[in-house]
């Protein structure tokens, strides 16, 4: 599977990688959205598939989120003001990202996919854990390894009790 | 409870009593005096399309096997092994000849016939295959795709308890060339914890567009969109009505700002779907005339059909239905309708515009399912205290019933209650 590099470019490594993902986590549990935003490329995309269709294209079937930058950036100017009301005052949330992997090596770009369990807590309120995985696509611009694609998608058979995906997840 | 009254309607008062959302005997009476007497939308015929297609889903809270025959008539069965009562089918969906009752292995044809019965002869003489077909609901029937089945027998057909909400579904329907609408992939499967009866009030009442979803409105118009700003005195950026439409139903009918798939353009969509929407619209002004067109791409309109199924033609189409778990919870499934013959790139542009607004991760729904559940957290503990829900907006006020006012949240309450003050058959 794993295509070899072009000569000359730096070989990332599985280290690099999950040094991005650990900080991008940290990010989005500190809600430091702007900072977030850093790590993306200019291009990026940010979608959660609808539950029974994680292989699904967002041209042809419904997600739960498909975001193109313009839309991701929206979303964080969205979550930033008081009246995004669902996650206002913010939910706590608590990522742990795990069994991180280089799938694909294509050039300078890299297709990852790492597990992840979020805990999200609101104000007397149950817990909701959002179990699943992560496919992230990591491209180098202008020096920096960056994520220009993620998907979540979520292990449970339709969202259910975990109930909106209002937070970045 | 039948000696309390749930909802009182005053010359310039109308009021629910909070009870109605939090007691679990309430809820009881409702499975029987609501749900069991009136059309419950089960699914779309676009669902399943040949033969043998079926989907397992919850509807009026039982288990159904929603299918097509072996003559490709849609059918819907009871999920129940007529042996000793587990569920058939436990896929969520597929094709199948025959469904197999993995228990003690009974099977079942695609007409719902029982077929295989492990060792029929140690049946007694009088027992016959015949009479343990799987079961159906008295009543099954359609209107233009839309699939509806109801546990009363002597229900009033489907096309006349539609009422006035037909010409709104058809106004849907209108934006398919064929007059085919389907349902796309991908479901949105979600609970609310609020009671049920909130999530009908949500879904058209434009009151609440303005605190509600100001970052939705922020949104649009940091996107391109023009609209005239609502303000403390102008609730809304365009001109909206609230309409009954008889035995419950009832919607909205707005003046369009927020763009349409079918056919109006907004920045949102980007530049490069511009010619795209323009075809879209002039294949809608050849087939309608211009009017028509107008009326089906230059309006939305919340249609809530009685009492659990939302037609939203806003931002995209959205078929929402609900049910209540338990008083204070409910399970909502929401799909998204288009044209059977649009183009992908048609389609595309259909998907992204739903999820600006809908859904459990759009830019706004997330923030109605908030304030529902802020109601039941709010009401839970405090209903007997507080005990009454103010629902008076445009009462005694000549002129139009807007959208941001109450009649049509009222039209769904007073049906409500008739049903709920009669035994069944009586209130019909």
């Amino acid at each position: 599977m794993k295509k070899k590099a072009p000569a000359g470019a730096v070989r990332i490594t599985l280290g690099e990688v999950e040094e991005l993902l650990f900080r991008e986590a940290a990010l989005l549990d500190e809600w430091r959205l702007d900072e977030w935003l850093a790590l993306l490329t200019g291009d990026a995309r940010y979608q959660v598939p609808s539950n029974d269709r994680p292989d699904a294209d967002p041209a042809s079937a419904l997600f739960t989120i498909a975001d193109d930058i313009a839309r991701i950036r929206a979303r964080v100017t969205r979550l930033k003001d008081k009246n995004a009301h669902a996650e206002h005052p913010h939910s706590r949330t608590r990522r742990m990202i795990s069994n991180v992997r280089i799938v694909e090596r294509e050039g300078d770009a890299l297709r990852v996919e790492a597990n992840f369990v979020v805990w999200r807590f609101r104000r007397d309120e149950r817990v909701r854990e959002y179990v699943g995985r992560y496919r992230y696509r990591l491209r180098v611009e202008s020096g920096e390894m960056k994520i220009a694609k993620r998907e979540a998608l979520i292990d449970a058979m339709e969202l259910g009790s975990l109930g909106s995906v209002s937070f970045i997840l | 409870m039948n000696d309390r009254p749930l909802v009182l309607n005053e010359a310039s008062s109308f009021r629910v009593n909070r009870a109605t959302m939090v007691d679990p005997e309430i809820l009881e009476l409702e499975r029987r005096r609501v749900f069991d007497v009136c059309w419950i939308y089960v699914g779309h015929e676009s669902e399943v399309r040949s033969a043998g297609d079926f989907r397992t889903r919850t509807v009026c809270g039982r288990p159904v096997i929603f299918c097509r025959d072996s003559k490709s008539a849609v059918r819907v069965f009871l999920n129940t092994c007529r042996h000793r009562g587990a569920m058939v089918c436990r896929e969520a969906e597929g094709n199948a000849k025959i469904h197999t009752c993995f228990y003690h292995g009974w099977s079942y044809d695609r007409d719902g016939r029982l077929d295989g019965v492990p060792g029929e002869k140690d049946y007694p003489e009088s027992f016959r295959k015949s009479d343990h077909g799987l079961a159906e609901p008295p009543r099954v029937e359609s209107y233009r795709g839309f699939v509806f089945l109801n546990f009363d027998p002597q229900a009033t057909p489907l096309d006349e308890y539609l009422a006035g909400a037909r010409e709104y579904i058809d106004l849907v329907i209108d934006q398919s060339p064929s007059g085919q609408m389907e349902v796309i992939q991908g479901t949105q499967d979600y609970e609310i914890r609020a009671n049920w009866k909130l999530l009908v009030e949500n879904s058209f009442d434009d009151y609440h567009l303005l605190t509600t979803h100001s970052t939705w409105l922020d949104y649009l118009k940091n996107a391109g969109v023009k609209m005239q700003r609502p303000d403390r005195d102008h609730l809304l950026p365009s001109h909206g009505i609230g309409k009954p439409l008889g035995h419950g139903h009832a919607t909205t009918d707005n003046v369009n700002f927020r763009g349409r798939p079918v056919a109006k353009w907004i920045p949102v969509y980007g530049e490069s779907a511009k010619p795209e929407i323009e075809r879209i619209r002039a294949e809608l002004a050849a087939r309608l005339g211009e009017a028509r067109a107008a009326r089906v791409a230059d309006t939305n309109r919340n249609l809530i059909i009685f009492p659990n199924l939302l037609l939203a033609d806003g931002s995209s189409v959205t078929i929402r239905t609900f049910y209540p778990l338990a008083p204070d919870r409910m399970r909502v499934c929401a799909w998204a309708l288009g044209p059977k013959e649009e183009t992908p790139s048609a389609r595309a542009i259909r998907l992204d515009a739903f999820l600006t607004f809908y859904g459990p991760g759009g830019l706004a729904t997330p923030d109605d399912v908030e304030a529902l559940e802020m109601v039941q957290a709010g009401i839970a503990a405090t209903h007997r205290e507080v005990p009454w829900s103010v629902m008076s907006r445009g009462m005694a006020k000549t002129g139009d019933q807007l959208n941001s006012d109450e009649l049509h949240l009222r039209a769904f309450w007073m049906q409500w209650d008739r049903l709920m003050r009669a035994e069944p058959h009586a209130a019909q």
